[in-house]
């Protein structure tokens, strides 16, 4: 996949920024997108407006296992995070609901990226290449279930081998 | 093997797993809530849609719900997503299902050992992240999204990759001014908020077999705040004990000796962090992390507008009678609300005279629920105000106005700050 970025320079990206707790009782997907991020940025919205990607620092998705997370980025077309390593439920929420694809890279690549460059996501290669500036970063290596899923498309359409 | 990966081995049909294995674990108990449970359902509503069987949940009697996130509903989505709740625990003949109102209810993981609904050896999955809390009973207690409960609510099983574990032998003594609360925001101070992430927390040592089973479940409550994907205690007698006067006397059997806690064949961890309990002090974690952490007596001198006794961390029987020492006599100078975490516990709190003393001293009591600890109602901050709180979180927003401030401190530390409306250790008051 390919996409231009936005970029938090932010560490511990909690879940209740990405989703404030008073919108748990919410499930309509499209209300929670109008929420998403509150906590840390009013204009969210307008700052994806063309973009898919979106970068942080590590640890990202930490806190609770709401699925609302996943779900209200996706609603505002985040089609992957980038982050030197993410908080394991908002990982598995991710891969296992389908919702968008979380990619762990270097904190050098982390750092190098800029807001507004644009990245080609090639999970197969595990390569990162930042369009904007000619660079090329890895991906951290996936067990080999997790990509399993991601190819399947989500936990329910992943075949358990026997 | 330690006790998280004997656990996913048995589970798994297999004689041994190491770190970095993927099984998919048979799972023994189950948990919903009022967020978690609605999530679900949606999640099989689209795969219905899809064509997937959704029709049948793998075993009624091994899944449990807890109504506790959004009761008293403050509104019409929440109460509508009871509603739902209720439904589909009635369609799938879920007996086990505790409600707001309806004889005991409470929080999910203070219901979790309330209850006796988790055993030494289980695999226990909830939809909530502190289901790691169950791990203080000797299971493997772990949080999952919608979609993975949804998997294990249809499959009865699901995926996990074996975590590497650090030991933490916490030896010594625990003054009598600490709890079990200061051990872990110690721990997470030192480690931080991913310190072990993707990793199992194994707690041992002296300090940790002399504990009861209720300061046990503070520690593995919040290993959540350091990443952990579970935090586990071995079972002893002390678990057996516990269990039978809950409700379950064959638990006795899966629990072994004191011995197990207080030592482990430590080459089974990727790390191994040691911990004097005599020199744990009293301490509050910052605004706006977990790992903020510093010494009370070193504490900024803020005014503080709310004490906070509630939550899965903090409103157990022994957290309230804590803060039931330190209030007796005395009077609250901040708004202070005391939220037992299960229905059982308010009824014996009310037994034992401890709600006369939180009247007497000024605080109001509220019935159980996470409301204002996840800053969903039932008492959120506004814009400005700080809280001293006996909860488990105090990122931006946690607990209402994004501008508000939490710090996160024992139930006795949040007593004694009640009283004089600034961060006090309770050795401290007059």
């Amino acid at each position: 996949m390919r996409g231009v970025a936005t970029k938090y320079e932010r560490d511990n990206i909690d879940t209740d920024v990405i989703i404030p707790g008073t919108y748990l009782k919410v499930h309509d997907h499209a209300e929670l997108a109008r929420h998403a991020m509150e906590g840390i940025d009013p204009d969210f919205h307008s700052r994806m407006e063309g973009r898919s990607i979106l970068v942080a620092g590590r640890n990202f998705g930490c806190g609770s296992s709401r699925e609302h997370a996943p779900i209200a980025l996706a609603g505002c077309g985040v089609r992957a995070v980038l982050a030197p390593s993410f908080a394991r439920i908002f990982y598995r929420n991710c891969v296992d609901g389908a919702y968008l694809l979380p990619v762990e890279v270097g904190q050098e690549a982390y750092e190098s990226i800029s807001d507004g460059d644009e990245l080609e996501v090639d999970m197969a290669a595990r390569r990162v290449r930042n369009l904007t500036r000619g660079e090329e970063h890895e991906i951290a290596p996936v067990p080999e279930i997790i990509s399993g899923i991601i190819e399947a498309g989500g936990l329910f359409r992943y075949r358990v081998p026997e | 093997m330690n006790a998280t990966e004997r656990i996913l081995a048995r589970a798994s049909g297999r004689d041994s797993v190491s770190p970095g294995d993927v099984v998919f674990a048979g799972v023994d108990s189950a948990m919903l809530h009022d967020v978690s449970g609605p999530g679900v359902i949606k999640v099989l509503e689209r795969l219905a849609a899809e064509g997937i069987e959704t029709g049948r949940v793998w075993d009624a009697s091994r899944i449990w719900v807890a109504e506790d996130h959004f009761v008293p509903s403050a509104e019409k989505a929440s109460a509508e997503n009871t509603a739902r709740l209720s439904e589909f625990t009635a369609r799938h003949g879920i007996r086990r299902h505790f409600k707001y109102g309806l004889g005991q209810h409470g929080i999910c993981h203070t219901i979790s050992h309330e209850e006796a609904m988790v055993m030494p050896g289980d695999v226990y999955v909830g939809g909530d992240s502190h289901t790691n809390t169950t791990g203080a009973l000797g299971a493997f207690a772990c949080g999952l999204g919608h979609t993975d409960m949804a998997y294990v609510i249809l499959n009865g099983r699901i995926w996990f990759r074996v975590p590497e574990a650090i030991y933490l032998r916490i030896d010594g003594r625990l003054p009598p001014h600490a709890m079990a609360k200061d051990v872990i925001l110690r721990i997470i101070g030192d480690i931080g908020t991913d310190g072990a992430a993707y990793r199992a927390m194994q707690f041992g040592g002296e300090a940790v077999a002399a504990m009861s089973v209720e300061d046990r479940l503070t520690l593995t409550n919040m290993t959540t705040e350091a990443g952990a994907k579970n935090g586990i205690i071995e079972a002893d007698q002390k678990v057996g004990e516990y269990l039978a006067a809950h409700g379950a006397p064959q638990a006795a059997a899966r629990c072994g000796t004191s011995e197990a806690i207080r030592r482990a064949d430590e080459s089974g961890f990727s790390e191994v962090l040691e911990y004097d309990a005599s020199e744990i002090e009293p301490l509050v974690a910052k605004p706006f992390s977990p790992q903020n952490v510093s010494v009370v007596r070193d504490a900024p001198a803020v005014e503080l507008d709310k004490a906070y006794l509630g939550s899965c961390t903090g409103a157990k029987m022994e957290d309230l009678e804590s803060a039931a020492r330190v209030l007796k006599g005395r009077t609250v100078k901040i708004r202070t609300e005391v939220v037992p975490a299960a229905i059982s516990i308010y009824k014996r709190a009310l037994a034992r005279g401890l709600i006369q003393v939180f009247l007497d001293a000024g605080a109001v009591i509220g019935p159980p629920t996470c409301g204002a600890c996840c800053g969903a109602h039932m008492g959120v901050l506004g814009k400005g105000e700080v809280c001293v709180s006996a909860t488990n979180r105090n990122f931006p927003g946690r607990m209402g106005h994004v501008e508000s401030q939490t710090y996160l401190a024992s139930p006795m530390v949040v007593a004694a700050s009640a009283v004089t409306g600034r961060l006090t250790d309770p050795r401290d008051l007059q």
